[in-house]
């Protein structure tokens, strides 16, 4: 963190890469201005940045790259409001700010020597692209056990990293299993179907397991009595949250769950941390 | 140091002295109100007031402030480049404060000031600052510091404590900073045990004058959940109309928003004080809100004065018992009521 934590580090958009065929979703490519900021900035997978647009505002956007990942930062935006849209408008060589890294992360120490499911929906599978991108590297990928991945979305065409999970799709050191509601592609090769239905399926095992579930309240809601029959424990489910934000930094007092900031104690909580708390995010 | 006293007519004179080094910060009455404001060497200040009518948090927490810069100019070297907005940190000095006003910056202080995170505007405006505290010898019926750890002559939070004793002040330093400003201010007149007696008799009389009290001793022990589904919230939320009033006077309550201004091509980023009685403030770009209800936004209130803050730093409530929400309520919520209602649940 800067030695003021709401000033943000200039950074530079790199490269702009539309991720939907809606063009709601672009991911943003950004590299520091200052070489002793880009240093400064260390980061786990499951944390977030206040994207920052002089003028505009800042936002709250998790970390889609890896850490493994040198030299740049990714940021996957869907356009809903004024900053996201201002963003959607920038172009390469754009000037923006970034404060972070804000928040906890997902518990990497827990889960060593864990099989680890990552369960996405729509546009929640940034910080979880992230994850598995960390899982994946070399230097990590014995750390863990089985890596099991569903992924869905509404259509083809709203998946966010196709290439990328093409590639995963290929490999024998993780499980991919990439789905979508509906399709009139007939030649579509993954599976059919919503994610809850696709995780029964594909996730017969809580054993030795860890569950990192992203993605809308209706995804969630239908995921977890999934999980929950096949043994997972509250403790073994991980999710990250969302809430407005303005400071990042459990200060100014809005994104509070209960006596949690979602800010800075999340937004990565255990489903056991969860049922503590009151019923309002 | 040992308690000092001066006649009252002196004070004016010693806070001209002290002006030479700090702020200086008094209660100044205006338009029928009190509120604090810089000290003129005319005597503007007026100390013959219960509570001011705002908390005195503005000075270390604007109501609005610019807090960083830019420029737009796609051309400039460091356009779009949020910059830092040079500030000055003078010593300063605020006088009169009353014991309960001065305990709110201390429990705010928590949220500013913390291992993980220093906000750095609060943190410089607070080390700057020396306390003079004036004991209540009047508190008002709305007053209930005694139950919440605090008290009409309660010296924890101040550097300075001030005696009424008609014709003169006793003057009390309570910590190094305290001690220095009354060097400067030339306040060396010892006590005289006759009027010593009197302050200590001036404070329990007004510790028995409090007349009302709120119940905390089982809040520490509720659970959250309880609390928060607990069936009374519809009726403490009844007749509120979410208008911000106890937040905006409230001198423990900080949250607050930050927005970009742009003017052509310059802009400042402003911080500003905000309210959790505002459905905006939680409102999701997405059209999502957690807390879409004036219920809800209610017990918000009172569930992070009573038991968020007291379960999260363990220093008790995040109430000091001023008791400005509770008159100046246009519809009458009694923070008193909720009390009762959360302790005795």
């Amino acid at each position: 963190m800067a030695d003021n934590p709401y000033l943000p580090y200039p950074v530079k958009i790199q490269q702009i890469i539309t991720e939907t065929e809606d063009k709601n979703l672009k991911t943003f490519k950004l590299v520091f201005l200052n070489k002793e900021d880009e240093e400064r900035f260390t980061f786990i997978p499951g944390q977030f940045c206040e994207i920052s647009i002089a003028g505009q505002g800042e936002i709250p956007i998790g970390i889609a790259s890896s850490p493994t990942e040198k030299g740049f930062l990714m940021f996957t935006v869907n356009k809903t409001g004024v900053v996201t849209r201002f963003i959607h408008n920038m172009k390469e060589e754009n000037i923006i700010g970034i404060r972070g890294p804000l928040g906890n992360w997902y518990p990497w120490e827990k889960m060593e020597e864990k099989n680890v499911v990552v369960i996405g929906g729509g546009f929640a599978f940034t910080t979880l692209r992230a994850s598995i991108v960390y899982m994946l590297h070399p230097e990590n990928r014995n750390k863990f056990k089985d890596i099991t991945v569903v992924y869905g979305a509404r259509s083809p065409g709203l998946l966010l990293y196709r290439e990328e999970i093409a590639e995963w799709e290929k490999r024998d050191d993780i499980n991919v299993h990439i789905t979508v509601d509906a399709t009139d592609d007939p030649n579509w090769p993954y599976n059919i179907g919503f994610v809850p239905t696709v995780t029964e399926q594909k996730i017969t095992t809580s054993e030795d397991s860890y569950a990192l579930v992203c993605g809308p309240p209706i995804m969630i809601k239908f995921t977890q009595p999934v999980l929950e029959k096949v043994g997972f424990t509250p403790e073994q489910i991980i999710m990250s949250l969302e809430m407005r934000m303005k400071c990042g930094i459990g200060i100014c007092g809005r994104c509070n769950i209960g006596d949690k900031y979602v800010c800075k104690d999340g937004p990565v909580f255990s489903l056991a941390q969860l049922n503590e708390l009151p019923k309002e995010y | 140091m040992s308690d000092k006293i001066i006649k009252k007519e002196e004070l004016t004179n010693i806070l001209k002295a002290l002006k030479e080094t700090y702020e200086v910060i008094a209660p100044v009455k205006e338009n029928g109100f009190y509120s604090f404001k810089p000290f003129k060497d005319g005597g503007n200040i007026d100390l013959n007031f219960t509570n001011t009518r705002l908390s005195p948090k503005s000075l270390l927490f604007p109501q609005s402030e610019r807090i960083f810069e830019f420029n737009l100019d796609e051309k400039s070297k460091d356009g779009y480049i949020v910059k830092e907005h040079p500030k000055d940190y003078p010593p300063s000095v605020i006088v009169g404060i009353r014991p309960c006003d001065a305990k709110a910056f201390k429990l705010v202080n928590i949220n500013f000031d913390n291992p993980e995170f220093k906000d750095p505007w609060w943190v410089k405006r607070m080390e700057a600052m020396t306390f003079i505290g004036l004991g209540c010898n009047e508190p008002s019926s709305t007053c209930f510091c005694t139950s919440v750890g605090c008290g009409p002559f309660n010296e924890e939070s101040l550097d300075v404590m001030l005696f009424d004793l008609e014709e003169y002040f006793l003057v009390r330093a309570l910590t190094e900073k305290g001690e220095k400003l009354l060097k400067q201010g030339r306040v060396d007149k010892d006590v005289d045990e006759g009027l010593q007696k009197k302050a200590d008799e001036l404070r329990i009389k007004a510790e028995k004058k409090i007349s009302s009290s709120v119940p905390t001793d089982k809040l520490k022990e509720k659970k959250i959940n309880d609390l928060f589904n607990a069936p009374f919230w519809d009726d403490v939320a009844f007749a509120c109309i979410n208008c911000g009033t106890c937040t905006f006077l409230c001198p423990t309550c900080w949250c607050f928003d930050i927005q970009d201004e742009v003017t052509k091509t310059v802009g400042d980023r402003i911080r500003n004080w905000d309210s959790c009685m505002f459905p905006l403030f939680t409102l999701h770009a997405s059209g999502h809100n957690p807390r879409p209800e004036k219920v809800q936004r209610v017990r918000q209130r009172f569930m992070h004065k009573l038991n968020y803050y007291v379960d999260k730093y363990n220093t008790g409530v995040a109430c000091v018992g001023c008791g400005r929400c509770v008159k100046y309520c246009p519809v009458n919520v009694d923070i008193r009521e909720v009390f009762s209602l959360m302790n005795g649940l």
